[in-house]
C-alpha cells in the first residue's frame, strides 16, 4: 500500500471492519459488534502502517479445522500463517481477547491476508474461523480464550527472540477487562524485570466489560499511573485517529521498558445506533424486527461510500 | 542403603551443558528446587519469573513457540494448583514441551497442607496430551531427565529432592513406560511409586521371609500408564493387589490400577494405601506415613488382610531390611 495515503487506507480499512461485522451481526443476529466499533482503527493501523509482517500476496482461504494439537496430529497448524513468516525480522501479532476474533478475522480480509468467503466459515461446525477462536484460527498463534493468559506467552515470545538476538517487536491486542486479572500484572511485572522493550502492547480502552461500565463492575483505573509504576512506557491516545496509534511506535526508542498504547475508544464509534445497547455492549443481539431493520439501514448506509467518516462517529 | 544427596542439582547441570535449548525457569524457590548451581554455571539460561506462577506457566509456553524447552522448577502445588488454568490452557492444550518439576509431592514435606501436592497425579491425569512420571530413587532422578526432553510435549514430573535413596541399579536407567519388576510370586501383587517403593521393598522382604510370594512393581511412569504385565500379575495371584501411593488415593496410582482392573475385566481384590481423601498436616514424613497408614508395617496389615493370613512380621524385622540398589526382573520367567 502506498505509505503516502496510509491514513486513508487504515480509515478504509476499519471501514470495512465495522461494516463487514455489522453485516454478519445482523445475518447471525447476533456478534461482538461493540468490539468492532472500539477497535477497528487499532487492528486498521497496527495492520496497515505499525507491523513489519511479511506481504501475503494472495488472500489465504481458512482451512478446516484441524483436530486438536497433539502429538500425533501432523495436520496441525496455527493461525499465524495469516500474518506471515516468522522470520527472525519479522514482527508478531498475537490477539489477548479471544473474543475479538470476528474483528481480527474482518481486518485479516480488510488488508488482503485472508479470502473474503473465509468468514461464511465463521462458527461453522468443522471451521477453523471459530466464534472465540483459538490458536488455529486465522491470525492467532496462541490459545488466548483464557483472558489475561496471551500477555504472558507473548512475553515468552519476546524474550526468546531477545535471547536469539532477533530484530522483529512484538505486538499485544490487549482489552481493558484483562486489567482486572492478576495474571496480567504479574505479566507487565515479568516484562519490565526482563526489560522486554521489544513488546509494544495495545490497549482497547472502551472502558466496558461483559456486566458493563468497568468503573461500576471493577474499577481499574488509573491504567496510566499503575502501568507506570509498573515500569511501562505509557502513551495515552485518542484510538479512533490513526496518527496518534502510530506515534508511540514512530518515536520509539528502546530504554529497556515496554510500550503500552492506552487507546481510549468508543463501543459505538462509527454506529452511533449501538449507543442504545448502553451499558450492554459485550454481545450485540437484535430483539426485534424493528431494531433488526434499523441497523440493515445503518449497513446500507455504510456500503454508500463516503456517507459515514470513521473517527468522526 | 546407599544415600545420595542433592542429585537433580549435579545432574542436571551435567545433563544440559550440550543443551542450550534448555531453559530453566525458577519462581523464588532455586535452592529449594536443586536449580542454583544451574544458576550459577548458565547464568544466561536461567529464568527467574518471581513469585507468580501463572505468569510463568504462560511464559514458559511462548518460549517453545520459538524453540526453546523451558524446565519449570518449583513446588508441586504451585504449579497444579496456583497455575492449573494456565497448565491447561497456555500449556497441555497446545501440547507443548513445558517441562514441569512439581517438588515436594505428597507428605514428604512437613510444610502442611499448603506445601503438599496429595492431588496432583489425579488432576493432571484429567489433562490431556500430560505424560506424568515420578521419581522414586536417585537413579532414576539422575536418568529421567533424557525421557522428559524425549517426550514430544508437556511432563509433570514428581521430583524429589536432598538425601535420597538408591533403590534401582545406576546401569538400570528410567525408561518411558516401563515398570520396575522388583519381586516375583503368586499370592499378592504390590504395586508402587515414588517414595512408597522404599517402604514397599521392606514389607516384601519381610512378608517373603514368612513364605508368602509377592510380585512387586515400582512404577514411574504414571501417564501413559503401561498396565499389560501388572494386569497379567494381578489376573494370576491368588489374592489380589495392594497399591501403596504417596497421594490421595482418588486419582493417583490406585485409581489407575482399578481402572485398568476393571477394563481387562479382572476380577481381584484391590487395598488401595495412600492419603485417604484426608489432608495431611505438617509433620515429619516417618510420621505422616504411619498416621495416614502408607508405611511398610501398614502394607504388611494390608497384605494380611487381603490373605487373611497373620504374618506375625514386627516393626524391628521391617527395621532390619538391608536395602541394595535392586535389578529389575526382565521377565517373570526368568526366574
Amino acid at each position: 500500500m502506498a505509505d503516502i495515503n496510509w491514513q486513508n487506507n487504515v480509515k478504509k480499512v476499519a471501514k470495512g471492519i465495522r461494516r463487514r461485522v455489522l453485516e454478519h451481526t445482523i445475518n447471525c443476529n447476533g456478534g461482538y459488534l461493540s468490539q468492532a466499533c472500539s477497535s477497528a482503527e487499532t487492528l486498521s493501523t497496527l495492520y496497515v502502517k505499525i507491523m513489519n509482517l511479511e506481504h501475503i500476496s494472495t488472500p489465504i482461504m481458512p482451512r478446516p479445522f484441524p483436530g486438536v494439537p497433539g502429538a500425533n496430529n501432523k495436520a496441525y497448524f496455527t493461525g499465524g500463517e495469516f500474518n506471515g513468516s516468522h522470520a527472525p525480522q519479522y514482527d508478531r501479532f498475537i490477539l489477548s481477547p479471544a473474543h475479538y476474533a470476528l474483528v481480527l478475522y474482518a481486518c485479516l480480509i480488510e488488508t488482503g491476508r485472508m479470502h473474503e468467503s473465509g468468514l461464511d466459515y465463521f462458527n461453522k461446525d468443522g471451521s477453523s474461523v471459530e466464534m472465540i477462536g483459538a490458536e488455529h484460527s486465522p491470525g492467532m498463534e496462541v490459545t488466548n480464550g483464557s483472558l489475561g493468559q496471551a500477555l504472558s506467552q507473548a512475553a515468552g515470545i519476546a524474550l526468546a527472540k531477545k535471547l536469539k538476538k532477533e530484530s522483529g517487536k512484538v505486538f499485544v491486542f490487549l482489552s481493558d477487562g484483562e486489567l482486572q486479572i492478576g495474571q496480567t500484572w504479574e505479566a507487565f511485572q515479568f516484562i519490565s524485570h526482563w526489560k522486554l522493550d521489544n513488546m509494544f502492547i495495545y490497549v482497547d480502552v472502551n472502558g466496558y466489560q461483559c456486566d458493563g461500565i468497568m468503573t461500576e463492575t471493577m474499577n481499574v483505573e488509573p491504567l496510566d499511573k499503575k502501568l507506570e509504576a509498573f515500569g511501562a512506557k505509557v502513551y495515552k491516545v485518542y484510538g479512533h485517529n490513526p496518527e496518534e496509534l502510530v506515534k508511540p511506535v514512530a518515536e520509539f526508542i528502546p530504554e529497556g521498558r515496554p510500550t503500552v498504547v492506552l487507546a481510549s475508544t468508543n463501543p459505538f464509534e462509527g454506529i452511533p445506533l449501538l449507543k442504545n445497547n448502553a451499558p450492554k455492549y459485550h454481545y450485540v443481539r437484535m430483539k426485534s424486527e424493528q431494531e433488526k431493520n434499523l441497523y440493515i439501514n445503518e449497513l446500507n448506509k455504510m456500503k454508500a461510500p463516503g456517507l459515514i467518516i470513521p473517527g468522526m462517529g | 542403603m546407599e544415600v545420595s544427596s542433592r542429585v537433580h542439582a549435579y545432574n542436571l547441570v551435567k545433563w544440559a551443558k550440550d543443551k542450550p535449548q534448555v531453559l530453566v525457569m525458577s519462581a523464588d524457590l532455586t535452592s529449594s528446587t536443586e536449580i542454583d548451581i544451574f544458576r550459577d554455571d548458565y547464568p544466561e539460561r536461567f529464568i527467574s519469573a518471581g513469585i507468580a506462577e501463572q505468569n510463568m506457566l504462560s511464559v514458559a509456553a511462548g518460549l517453545t513457540r520459538e524453540g526453546f524447552i523451558p524446565f519449570i522448577h518449583t513446588f508441586a502445588v504451585f504449579i497444579y494448583r496456583r497455575a492449573y488454568d494456565q497448565v491447561a490452557m497456555s500449556v497441555a492444550y497446545s501440547n507443548l514441551p513445558v517441562k514441569m518439576f512439581g517438588f515436594l509431592p505428597g507428605i514428604t514435606t512437613p510444610g502442611g497442607a499448603t506445601h503438599q501436592a496429595i492431588e496432583d497425579v489425579a488432576l493432571m491425569r484429567a489433562l490431556p496430551n500430560m505424560t506424568i512420571f515420578e521419581c522414586g530413587d536417585a537413579t532414576e532422578v539422575e536418568t529421567i531427565l533424557d525421557s522428559v526432553l524425549a517426550v514430544n510435549g508437556p511432563v509433570y514430573v514428581r521430583m524429589i529432592r536432598g538425601d535420597i535413596p538408591r533403590l534401582f541399579d545406576k546401569n538400570e536407567p528410567f525408561v518411558i513406560g516401563k515398570n520396575r519388576l522388583l519381586s516375583f510370586g503368586t499370592d499378592i501383587v504390590i504395586v508402587s511409586s515414588g517414595i512408597c517403593t522404599e517402604e514397599a521393598i521392606k514389607t516384601v522382604a519381610a512378608i517373603k521371609s514368612k513364605g508368602m510370594s509377592v510380585t512387586h512393581y515400582h512404577i514411574s511412569t504414571l501417564k501413559p500408564f503401561n498396565s499389560k504385565d501388572i494386569i497379567d500379575s494381578i489376573a494370576q495371584s491368588k489374592y489380589g493387589v495392594i497399591s501403596v501411593e504417596n497421594h490421595t488415593v482418588m486419582g493417583g496410582l490406585g485409581t489407575i490400577i482399578a481402572e485398568a482392573m476393571a477394563e481387562a475385566g479382572v476380577p481381584k481384590k484391590l487395598l488401595k494405601l495412600g492419603l485417604q481423601d484426608k489432608f495431611p498436616h505438617g509433620a515429619s514424613k516417618k510420621y505422616l506415613m504411619r498416621e495416614y497408614g502408607f508405611d511398610a508395617i501398614a502394607i504388611v496389615a494390608a497384605a494380611e488382610k487381603l490373605s487373611g493370613k497373620n504374618l506375625g512380621i514386627t516393626e524391628a524385622e521391617l527395621k532390619q531390611v538391608d536395602i541394595k540398589p535392586m535389578h529389575s526382573h526382565l521377565k517373570a520367567e526368568d526366574l
